[in-house]
């Protein structure tokens, strides 16, 4: 992509006072915000997912919910979760948004083992390039949030991609696109941020939801999608972790042991090497003797080392 | 357990002797039966085979090197648990086969105790009581049985990561890489050994046979107990009549 700042008027001939727009900076980072006090469940934008993304048809299971299915699926990247929520004797239907969240810090890409399967754009959104994806399935158990799908006949791993495709033409993700209520937004992360922090008080100073909050873990890195949640305190009840880890083994493990250990696999050739050169091999004994044969020169190359 | 291992294991070397021979030459010992090798090659090549895809994904610096042989990444991820399994499967036959004379003994605490001498070629016979598999070999193969094991359950968890909780994948992941790396470890100098630091022992590998030399020098209790002769006398002799020529 060419630099957006290379047409930034740098000097104005016979200008008075410095340049317009001299120094600015375009924010990068985008961010989707989810309203989930002003969500429906209607399922727009699960149908506008699976047709921007031309997935074949799934088939939905009914659980005795509001919900399509169980869970995302390699075919189906947005997810309505539903659940009825109890709390001091008010019965409460919480319906969220379930897809990838766009981590700062994303435990996918930590834990990938092959070479440019998932990469991270400057923008903040993360994509799986599924011709480089081996299907080993390490980004499933990396995942916070169990989110990546793994296809059992392409035997690739599939998730949200934000709509990268239409991000990129300057459009907003389709889920947004389709969303009728407006809760659901897109733009730049610090204006997200901002649109959610103003949504939250309201919820706390008008509607009476004294907990309500923004859902953006730090423990992460904060999140490339944001949640407006009635109660931040817990949003185990929303089915989201309250404190999203990598697991070690992904972060430490991978970028520290991984390499000592092939450095110390190299070692280790080197040293048995170079034993051989130092100490020689270990004949089966008596070892028969030199034949002292020959020009004087080889006789003396035969014997035994002095120093 | 040990009864029904050992009546199965004559039975299978029995199976073997027929189709496959060894010669066993004027001054040669029979080291390891056709079975024997048999099992050691396909143990050998699953293992080689595993080490090179398991470390294709383990580094992300060996992964472009190493995938391109097995057809790529996707083709690696695919084959590796098929060759570990079969790893797994052929090592547990040689378990049975090698469990008895592995026995740990006190004479392999002893061979433990003066292992720096070994390292540095100081002795040039071995100690008289160091039988069929001395201790660094049993050491070996006793860690190469904790490992296979670790390396099934292990493996397993991460080959059915979608019905299994993420955490243990998590965990299943350091622990094979930890039992990958004492592999490698022990491998390096177990190749080495029977190599370039021992002549006289690959062909035990590949014909079934050592020279009896060969045998006094490295394992003189296995030497006493099939030739029923002392290996120190022998070797003795041996010495005088290279010195008389």
């Amino acid at each position: 992509m060419a630099n957006p700042r290379t047409f930034q008027i740098q000097e104005i001939s016979a200008h008075p006072g410095p340049v317009p727009g001299r120094d600015a900076r375009r924010e990068d980072a985008v961010c989707k915000y989810i309203d989930v006090s002003t969500c429906i469940g209607c399922k727009a934008c699960e149908v506008a997912c699976v047709e921007w993304n031309d997935h074949p048809f799934r088939e939905t299971t009914f659980n005795d919910t509001y919900q399509t299915m169980p869970s995302t699926e390699w075919n189906y990247y947005n997810l309505i979760r539903f659940a009825e929520d109890q709390n001091d004797g008010n019965l409460m239907w919480l319906m969220r948004k379930d897809q990838c969240m766009h981590c700062e810090d994303p435990g996918c890409l930590r834990a990938c083992p092959a070479d440019g399967a998932i990469i991270k754009y400057e923008n903040g959104i993360v994509d799986f390039q599924q011709e480089n994806c081996i299907g080993c399935g390490y980004c499933i158990s990396g995942c916070p949030f169990d989110i990546p799908k793994f296809h059992p006949k392409t035997k690739k791993v599939y998730k949200c991609t934000l709509c990268s495709d239409r991000v990129g033409q300057g459009l907003e993700p389709a889920c947004v696109k389709a969303c009728p209520t407006g809760c659901l937004k897109f733009g730049t992360k610090a204006d997200m941020v901002q649109i959610a922090g103003l949504r939250a008080k309201q919820l706390r100073e008008v509607s009476g939801f004294a907990d309500a909050g923004v859902y953006d873990p730090q423990s992460i890195g904060g999140t490339h999608v944001i949640y407006v949640l009635h109660d931040i305190k817990r949003p185990e009840r929303y089915g989201l972790p309250a404190n999203p880890i990598i697991p070690p083994s992904y972060t430490y493990w991978k970028w520290l042991a991984k390499p000592i250990g092939l450095w110390m696999g190299l070692l280790g050739i080197v040293a048995v090497f170079f034993h051989r050169v130092a100490y020689g091999p270990k004949l089966p004994e008596p070892a028969p003797p030199a034949v002292l044969t020959g020009p004087r020169e080889e006789i003396e190359a035969g014997r035994k080392e002095t120093p | 357990m040990s009864v029904t291992a050992k009546r199965f294991d004559e039975k299978a070397r029995g199976e073997f002797a027929r189709f496959g021979t060894t010669r066993v030459g004027p001054g040669e010992l029979l080291r390891h039966p056709v079975y024997t090798r048999i099992l050691h090659w396909s143990v050998a090549i699953f293992f080689v085979l595993s080490l090179l895809t398991g470390f294709a994904i383990y580094s992300p610096w060996l992964f472009r090197w190493i995938a391109p042989l097995f057809g790529g990444g996707p083709r690696t991820r695919l084959f590796h648990p098929w060759f570990g399994l079969l790893f797994t499967i052929f090592f547990f036959f040689q378990f049975l086969n090698w469990f008895a004379p592995m026995a740990w003994k006190e004479a392999d605490r002893r061979w433990m105790k003066r292992m720096r001498n070994y390292v540095t070629n100081e002795d040039p016979m071995e100690p008289d009581d160091v039988g069929f598999f001395n201790g660094g070999q049993k050491l070996y193969f006793w860690a190469i049985v904790v490992s296979a094991i670790l390396f099934l359950i292990t493996g397993l968890l991460m080959w059915f990561d979608h019905v299994v909780p993420r955490w243990s994948v998590a965990v299943s992941y350091v622990i094979h890489d930890i039992a990958a790396l004492v592999m490698l470890g022990g491998f390096i100098i177990h190749v080495y050994e029977g190599t370039a630091h021992q002549p006289g022992t690959f062909r035990s590998m590949i014909d079934g046979t050592v020279t009896g030399r060969w045998a006094w020098t490295h394992h003189p209790g296995w030497y006493r107990a099939v030739t029923g002769r002392d290996p120190r006398d022998d070797y003795e002799r041996e010495k005088r009549r290279q010195e008389e020529q």
